[in-house]
């Protein structure tokens, strides 16, 4: 798949350390949704959701296999008495999901919640994207409770095929909808809504590729593959600090450099440059904003908002994709991540506080991507601020980021 | 105030506990030296044995590393190391949450294995074992007191309880604003901001930080952190409450209770 390919045009970085803990991490953070729970409201109807959609495809199950198979209800012998219980504990679910679902619709189309809607999300296909999957989401279990509905007057018609089960315990209620119904109408009702239930699945499977909803798959790799080390450990750049040794102890040199030596570049320009994991961060995204929301630089007003430093990496990537589909291999289209999508200004402005990485709930980390691409900007174009500029050379004359004069630095001590 | 460097100590042919590492802020920074002054009445107080690298001390570069200067950074940390490892430093102990992030964290792979403590976790410790015994009556006894976390030794290096068990044996009534521990945000310091002006905003960091601290109705902010300190301080400026709120050092509060 395509998107595999892209992740893996980043650089190799390799994940150590304890696979039990990170295992433990999969559990608490993605599958227990740890961090989502920071703000409760949101946690709790997403949890719905999130439980509903597990849920709800176990039933999927018996659909799709009855289509296969020609049954109807092919579970229900087996189970008895407890499928029609296990059913309308399936349509509670359907009912919280679409209620959660009508609930988020608000949340972001009319009370436009600031997180829900400014910046990078206040249009285009990021709107269109969060809404579209909402509405699905609430036309899918409609259709679920309907093609219940409809099972249920066919019951009491004693229609072929169709097992007494009784009346499911919330599609009951909207059965009378239909009772006026012929058995044939009812027929293609039911039917109609248990293909186009059916064809809606498959056409979000198709979807998540290119909608933010890839992180109901990505968010358990991404929880898998968090750093355990402290997130203030920046990366070590193995090259320089070998350069570095190497002009302070010349013996240690290697004497022959080989021929086809490249010369490393200096922290990342564009998504090849970035670590495999910033890319399987960017598909992971959710857009969800928490990072941004919680981003001191963003919250004074700021350009920098690390959900857009995500979301242009993905649509870089998928640019570079592209790029790569349409020619074999990537043919440069004087573009790059740096600059293109996102600015100096932006980058600038970050203080390297962690907010973003601790309030993002499916452990994604911008501030890699922000570090990387300043690295880039300082050694490559040396592109710096004058300031920075005058902290590096007194750090170099006077070991210290002022202008002081390095014999002065215990005068604190006996004065 | 007794303050040995290592050179003093290997002359002697003796060895101290700890090394204390100062830090460029609280080295030369006027307000950062009023911290470094009061860790080392505590240090010498309780009677524990340190030294201090002196001139031989440099940037430990984490602020030319998140500007994104690596060259700079190995270059200092090249130089710190040669010098920490010539003398067989053992353990580590500083009141700058970004010279304690660097040492413990980015020095190992460059060949600088030590323990390294930041100093809110070493007064607890002090204070646990009794080394730290507050006088009576207590200056901060019963005072509303607001913490602001440093996102260096919080969210960074995970250390969240120390400089609250700190204060808490101080006596003094914590009000926690409502962004504190993993939430905390920001004095805006960070990231080499400290060296630069702010990108252009509605607002400054600082501001916004330190207004949310003011609002707490706390007459002191305390902080662990040199740079934090200046920050909280520029902010208490801008609100006008330099009156009636302070900003200090946990280990300031210490020296002043003890
Ligand atoms: S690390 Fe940078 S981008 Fe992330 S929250 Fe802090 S200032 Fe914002
Ligand atoms: S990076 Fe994380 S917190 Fe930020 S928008 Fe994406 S999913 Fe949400």
């Amino acid at each position: 798949m395509s998107i595999r390919r892209n992740i893996n045009l980043g650089k190799e970085e390799v994940f150590g350390g304890d696979a039990g803990l990170r295992w433990k991490n999969v559990l608490l953070l993605a599958f227990g949704q740890k961090k989502m729970f920071k703000r409760m409201t949101p946690a709790i109807l997403h949890f719905f959701v999130y439980a509903g959609f597990i849920i709800i495809n176990a039933e999927m199950l018996e659909i799709v296999l009855d289509g296969i198979l020609g049954t109807h209800r092919l579970f229900s012998p087996f189970l008895g008495v407890v499928y029609p219980v296990l059913l309308g504990m399936f349509e509670i679910l359907a009912l919280t999901v679409l209620v959660s679902c009508v609930i988020f619709l608000i949340r972001r189309n009319v009370l436009k919640l600031k997180r829900l809607t400014t910046g990078e999300l206040s249009g285009g296909w990021p709107k269109t994207d969060a809404n579209l999957i909402l509405v699905t989401e609430i036309v899918l279990m409609s259709l679920l409770l309907i093609m219940n509905a409809c099972d249920y007057n066919l019951q009491q018609l004693h229609a072929e095929h169709y097992a007494q089960t009784g009346p499911f315990l919330i599609s009951q209620y909207i059965a009378p909808l239909f009772s006026g119904l012929s058995e044939s109408s009812l027929l293609a009702v039911e039917r109609g809504a248990w293909w186009i239930h059916i064809i809606g699945i498959l056409a979000f499977l198709n979807y998540l590729p290119y909608s933010k909803h890839l992180h109901i798959v990505l968010a358990f790799p991404n929880a898998y593959y968090v750093s355990l080390e402290p997130v203030g450990e920046m990366n070590n750049m193995k090259d320089i600090q070998n350069e570095v040794l190497y002009a302070m102890e010349p013996d240690k040199a290697p004497t022959e450099v080989p021929a086809d030596a490249a010369m490393p570049k200096f922290g990342a320009k564009d998504v090849m440059d970035l670590s495999w994991k910033s890319l399987l961060d960017a598909y992971a995204c959710t857009e969800c904003g928490r990072c941004t929301a919680s981003c001191p630089a963003n919250i004074t007003g700021k350009k920098l908002s690390p959900r857009k430093i995500m979301m242009d990496t993905r649509d870089r990537l998928e640019e570079v994709g592209k790029n790569i589909d349409a020619n074999k291999e990537f043919v440069d289209d004087n573009k790059s991540l740096l600059h293109d999508y996102i600015t100096t200004e932006e980058l600038r402005a970050c203080t390297s506080c962690n907010a973003c990485v601790e309030a993002c709930p499916v452990s994604i980390n911008p501030l890699n991507i922000i570090l990387e691409l300043r690295r880039n900007l300082y050694m490559e174009e040396s592109n710096v601020p004058q300031e920075w500029m005058q902290m590096s050379n007194n750090i170099e004359n006077n070991m210290a980021p002022w202008k002081m004069s390095p014999s002065d630095r215990d005068a604190w001590a006996h004065s | 105030m007794t303050v040995k460097t290592m050179a003093e100590y290997m002359a002697e042919g003796t060895e101290p506990e700890v090394l204390f590492w100062v830090g460029c802020a609280g080295s030369f920074d006027q307000r950062a030296q009023r911290i470094t002054k009061a860790f080392v009445q505590i240090l010498n107080k309780v009677g524990i044995q340190f030294a201090i690298l002196g001139q031989e001390e440099g940037c430990t570069g984490d602020p030319a590393r998140r500007s994104g200067n690596e060259f700079l950074f190995q270059m200092m940390a090249y130089n710190n190391i040669q010098v920490l490892n010539g003398y067989g430093i053992k353990k580590i102990v500083t009141a700058c949450p970004h010279c304690f992030n660097t040492l413990k964290n980015e020095y190992p792979a460059l060949g600088g294995e030590y323990e390294v403590i930041h100093h809110a976790t070493f007064l607890q410790q002090l204070i646990n074992d009794g080394r730290i015994v507050m006088k009576e009556g207590g200056t901060f006894k019963g005072k509303k007191i607001t913490y602001h976390d440093s996102c260096y030794l919080g969210r960074a290096n995970n250390i969240y309880e120390a400089p609250r068990a700190v204060l808490e044996a101080m006596d003094v009534e914590l009000v926690e604003m409502k962004r504190c521990r993993t939430n905390g945000l920001c004095c805006g310091a960070g990231g080499a901001q400290m060296f630069k002006e702010e990108e252009q905003g509605t607002t400054r960091v600082n501001f916004e930080r330190t207004k949310e601290a003011v609002a707490t109705g706390a007459s002191i902010i305390a902080a662990n952190c040199p740079f934090c300190t200046t920050m909280l301080m520029d902010g208490v400026k801008n609100q006008e409450k330099e009156d009636s709120v302070q900003v200090l050092d946990i280990a300031e509060m210490i020296a002043q209770s003890i």
